[in-house]
């Protein structure tokens, strides 16, 4: 058996510590263009293991540990800091709040939900209508977000002001294999990411980009992109999992992807067509380092990478996500074992990483 | 020329897979150019002449991919379910034969629907390559395929798959074997992805920076039975566009692309196009901007299996071409 290369870096693992990190950043609110508490728990995380740290006119953390040796290829790793959520938009009487949605919430999964609001915290809940009061037709179909309210009790009213952010109240668990919260997209990929610049390989110039603004459009990782002027982006994110049965035994043929079937490995989305021979480097790691994949299923959504590969004069990019149940409604839950396999896909995708296998 | 639209059209190449139809280009092309290269969305840049008095640096565009589809799933009994790469429409895809990039070919069938008078969704649509079971199907989830149909020559007028836009890529090639001395430096780049955006010339155009951005590519005609209402009529000329969905022209190029066809004594005509969009729309709008338009080709059946168009269209477009590349183009207010 050969020697194991010295210059290797140490894989990153995911422990006890990481897993807190994960609460703490899953538990953190950071509606899109209110990410300032994520950023913070981040900008402590990595400090010490980054040459540069900056945060840009859009809010993105932008983070650079330099190569160590040649060639320095300029790779670029995005995560977003933002999750979905909610605004208020006007204090009613009594403590109650009108409130729109930020991203894509289903908004049938609003009623009956405790939320936390503006930067205190503050608990409150969405009401809905007792079943004992409801007509037959009010329960056919979803309320509209304009007849809901977020109740901050009867001393509630200066509690919270318009532009003031809200995200679901759900604290994090873990459950033996399961992981559950509220904003694992994207802070599983922003857990990550952290992890993946303490055990940076040397070959290359590691540009981490902690984005703003993906749930509203992508809008943080294209000036990140543009500023970075990367040679290669790997985003890291969390996708929906609708591996369910369907209600007629047929065959489920829309699952997107699947728990417990390792990362997700994106091919076309609604964003990007992602390079052949790079989807195929990333099966080739996989395969090499007996770690499980799926393919994401082709179709709609898609990641920062829309925009990442855009930019400039063009930047070859691959998206890996980690599968999760109950994406942008008030719980979502994951699988350990996809995530541990989605930072060691990733860590061993960079580690063998050579200018040639962009071009 | 006819034979270089059969050659392109029949290759396969989707959105995101244009390494067939980049090959076969860089062929045609070798000799005819000063320089090419190839950017990291896989654009094929071809560069021609220098930039001198009173010459532009003009980008000209035309579009590699063709629309297709990609396996999302293969069931338990080898039927192949897939999602659109470009603007494919479930009821152009109905019983129609697709062919993989690995050579699979199949039929596109249907999900028993409610009613005769309904439209499928593309969710009911499934391709048929005559797998017994998964096992056995020889296509995988993330497989690419594109309408497959022979080419058909109906004397000055001839039908195939991908006339979107393999006909604006046959212009450009011959364009630039037929362009002997500019004063201008021309920038043909064969684009990458603009079914699915336009992707390719975003990237392509920001790489070249150049003064003037043009785009080749098809329109749709008003000439139909109980057709859309449109001026443009195929045969009649290639269309300078004047708006689409997308951008509006810039006026003073649309007046140098009539001028040009009045002086060469070429038929003309004006486009207005209500939906849709071409490369151009993403060059207008590159770095700080430029003046950008498009010499469109008259098409029918756009986004279908057969899409039509008149070889008189197409050598006059090339004649309009090297007319307006060989001087120096001088926007006028």
């Amino acid at each position: 058996m050969p020697a194991k290369d010295a210059t290797l870096p140490k894989a990153p693992v995911i422990g006890r510590a990481q897993i807190a990190l994960l609460e703490k950043l899953s538990n953190a609110c950071g509606v899109s263009g209110d990410e300032g508490e994520v950023r913070t728990m981040v900008q402590q995380e990595i400090k010490p293991f980054v040459d540069e740290m900056r945060v840009d006119a859009l809010g993105n953390l932008l983070a650079v540990r330099k190569a160590k040796r040649a060639p320095g290829l300029r790779v670029m790793l995005a995560a977003h800091m933002d999750e979905v959520g909610l605004m208020i938009v006007e204090s009613d009487e009594g403590g109650l709040f009108r409130f729109d949605t930020v991203g894509g919430i289903n908004i049938r999964t609003l009623p009956g939900k405790p939320v936390l609001a503006g930067h205190d915290h503050i608990p409150g809940i969405i009401g809905a209508k007792a079943i004992h009061l409801a007509e037959a037709e009010e329960l056919s179909y979803a309320i509209p977000v304009d007849n809901l309210r977020i109740d901050l009790g009867p001393d509630g009213s200066g509690k919270a002001r318009p532009g003031d952010r809200a995200t679901f109240a759900t604290r994090f668990l873990q459950t033996g294999p399961t992981l559950r919260g509220k904003a694992l997209d994207d802070r599983i990929g922003v857990t990550s990411l952290i992890e993946l610049i303490k055990h940076a390989p040397e070959h290359l110039e590691f540009q981490a980009a902690f984005t703003v603004q993906e749930e509203v459009g992508l809008r943080g990782a294209r000036v990140a992109a543009y500023a970075f002027d990367p040679q290669f982006a790997l985003v890291l994110d969390a996708t929906p999992a609708y591996d369910l049965p369907m209600w007629d035994d047929s065959e489920n043929t829309r699952y997107n992807t699947r728990l417990g079937y390792g990362p997700a490995i994106y091919l076309a989305d609604a964003g990007t067509l992602y390079p052949s021979r790079l989807v195929k480097f990333m099966i080739e790691t996989a395969e090499q380092n007996h770690i499980p994949y799926q393919f994401r299923q082709p179709g709609g959504g898609g990641t920062d990478a829309g925009v990442i590969h855009r930019q400039r004069s063009g930047v070859p990019v691959v998206s890996l996500s980690v599968p999760a149940r109950g994406a942008h409604t008030g719980i979502m839950l994951a699988r350990l074992s996809d995530w541990k396999q989605s930072l060691a896909l990733a860590h061993a995708a960079l580690c063998r990483l050579t200018p040639k296998d962009i071009q | 020329m006819k034979a270089l639209i059969q050659k392109l059209t029949q290759i396969t190449g989707p959105s995101g897979h244009e390494e067939n139809v980049r090959n076969l280009v860089h062929a045609e092309i070798q000799g005819h150019c000063d320089d090419i290269r190839q950017d990291a969305l896989g654009n094929l840049i071809a560069v021609k002449g220098k930039k001198s008095a009173g010459g532009q640096r003009v980008m000209l565009a035309a579009h590699m991919d063709e629309i297709g589809v990609i396996a999302t799933h293969i069931d338990d009994n080898g039927f192949v379910r897939f999602a659109p790469i470009g603007g494919v429409y479930p009821v152009n895809s109905l019983y129609a034969r697709m062919r993989f990039i690995n050579g699979v070919e199949g039929v596109v069938g249907c999900e028993r629907l409610a009613s005769r008078e309904i439209n499928p969704t593309i969710e009911q649509l499934y391709i048929d390559v005559g797998a017994e079971s998964r096992r056995k199907c020889p296509v995988g989830v993330g497989d690419m395929a594109v309408f497959e149909r022979p080419f058909l020559d109906l004397g000055e007028r001839v039908v195939s798959k991908a006339m979107d836009d393999r006909v604006g890529v046959a212009i450009l090639v011959e364009t630039l074997r037929q362009l002997k001395n500019t004063p201008n430096e021309v920038i043909i780049v064969f684009t990458t992805q603009e079914e699915v955006g336009p992707r390719g010339a975003q990237t392509a155009a920001y790489h070249v920076d150049p003064d003037i951005g043009i785009s080749v590519d098809v329109t749709l005609c008003g000439d139909l039975p109980k057709g859309i209402k449109m001026e443009v009529a195929l045969g009649k000329g290639p269309a300078i566009k004047v708006r689409d969905g997308g951008m509006l022209s810039d006026p003073r190029l649309v007046d140098l692309m009539v001028r040009t066809a009045r002086k060469a004594k070429l038929p003309y005509q004006l486009e207005v196009l209500e939906g849709g969009t071409t490369d151009a729309k993403v060059m207008q709008v590159s770095r700080a901007g430029m003046p950008a338009g498009c010499l469109s080709i008259p098409c029918r059946y756009v986004h279908s299996a057969s899409e039509m168009v008149d070889m008189r269209d197409v050598n006059n477009a090339v004649q309009m071409l090297v007319a307006l590349l060989g001087s120096p183009l001088k926007l006028e207010r």
